[in-house]
């Protein structure tokens, strides 16, 4: 969103945003100002500075958001063993509470940074801005940010990343697009994570998952993987080095 | 529960207004809001008083304006009412389009009381 122009008024919602012109005066003789901001201006404003460090450093950027326990801490560890030759990757943790996650992607010898938000249930770009001022992105490749884990809140910020990605678990349920529609809107690329229990599980479809996805009128594309068993990693890891590729 | 940090930034734009119009206090703020943009309306009508407490806003109403969520379509051109987990042209049926409406957040206009009398305000 735009910090002056209110440029989300759009050819769809302008007649009913329009409010009697700017600076219009009521009957009563209070005044009616005309604003037409967003109300998170100040992130996005946030989130285009933390952009742009990210493009002085050449720093692909991916904010990865999925509801708790999809699996995206496992996910960065197979990713890290994976890339170790080829890219170097530091990652911001976001959690309510511990540095657990950041601690185990220390153990990879990875840097981390842990945000721990206390009671808030998303990153933001301020929060983010902060951790970068921990990072140094000398030579850094790829930052992974780990959003918290919730599929409502964190579709709302924007942190300056360069793509979202969504993971979707199959224990959860292929319909988890229908039901969190903000959130995989947002999406660039949809992971179905923990691909290996499809087989015992059963009942997830990931046909039905890709439909429920396009029925948002999202073109991302969904990829099955598997951290634990290796199982469609390829896939994920050449989208990373081409997205990657795009920022150098 | 995002919508308090949301209603603490909407305070923070409608204090920014009323200092550069020197106004007194806020009686009126007016927010639209699209139903894709993640944030409730009742949720945010209840964040609004305790994010207002103590600001030039703090016994300002909050009117919120629920936006259609509206779509234009890639393939035949044709605009259509979608609903939130169905974007899909109601015309051809095709799901390549693009939202022209139902995301906003958006602070559309604020009503300034001045310190004067009758309410008055001047810019």
């Amino acid at each position: 969103m735009c910090d002056t122009c209110g440029c989300n008024v759009t050819p769809g919602n302008e007649h009913l945003v329009a409010a009697g012109g700017h600076l219009a005066h009521t009957s009563s003789g209070s005044e009616s100002v005309e604003v037409l901001k967003g109300l998170l201006d100040a992130n996005d404003h946030q989130a285009l500075h933390n952009r742009e460090h990210f493009a002085r450093h050449k720093v692909f950027a991916v904010n990865l958001m999925s509801s708790p326990g999809a699996g995206k801490t496992a996910l960065l560890e197979a990713t890290i063993d994976a890339l170790r030759d080829d890219m170097k990757i530091a990652v911001v943790e976001g959690d309510l509470e511990t540095e657990n996650d950041a601690n185990r992607i220390r153990d990879k010898g990875v840097p981390a940074v842990q945000i721990s938000t206390g009671s808030a249930c998303h990153l933001d770009a301020h929060m983010v801005h902060h951790a970068l001022d921990e990072l140094d992105l000398y030579g850094i490749d790829v930052v992974f940010i780990e959003n918290v884990g919730n599929l409502v809140c964190p579709a709302s910020f924007d942190l300056g990343q360069h793509c979202n990605v969504a993971l979707l678990s199959t224990p959860e349920g292929h319909d988890k697009p229908a039901k969190y529609p903000v959130m995989f809107r947002a999406a660039d690329i949809v992971l179905i994570t923990k691909s290996d229990l499809l087989e015992v599980l059963g009942d997830f479809d990931p046909g039905a998952a890709e439909s429920y996805l396009r029925q948002i009128a999202n073109p991302a594309p969904l990829y099955n993987v598997s951290a634990k068993t290796g199982t469609g990693m390829t896939t994920w890891l050449d989208w990373i080095r081409r997205e990657a590729g795009k920022q150098r | 529960m995002h919508e308090l940090a949301i209603c603490q930034a909407l305070i923070g734009q409608v204090t920014d207004v009323a200092r550069s119009n020197h106004a007194a206090s806020v009686s009126d703020v007016f927010v639209s809001v699209g139903p894709l943009s993640g944030v409730e309306g009742p949720l945010l009508q209840n964040a609004f008083p305790v994010a207002a407490a103590g600001t030039v806003a703090g016994t300002a109403k909050l009117h919120l304006q629920s936006m259609p969520i509206r779509v234009r379509c890639d393939e035949c051109g044709q605009e259509s009412e979608a609903g939130m987990n169905r974007l899909v042209c109601e015309h051809c049926g095709d799901w390549r389009t693009r939202l022209i409406s139902g995301d906003e957040l958006l602070l559309q206009r604020v009503i300034l009381e001045s310190a004067a009398a009758g309410g008055q305000s001047n810019v």
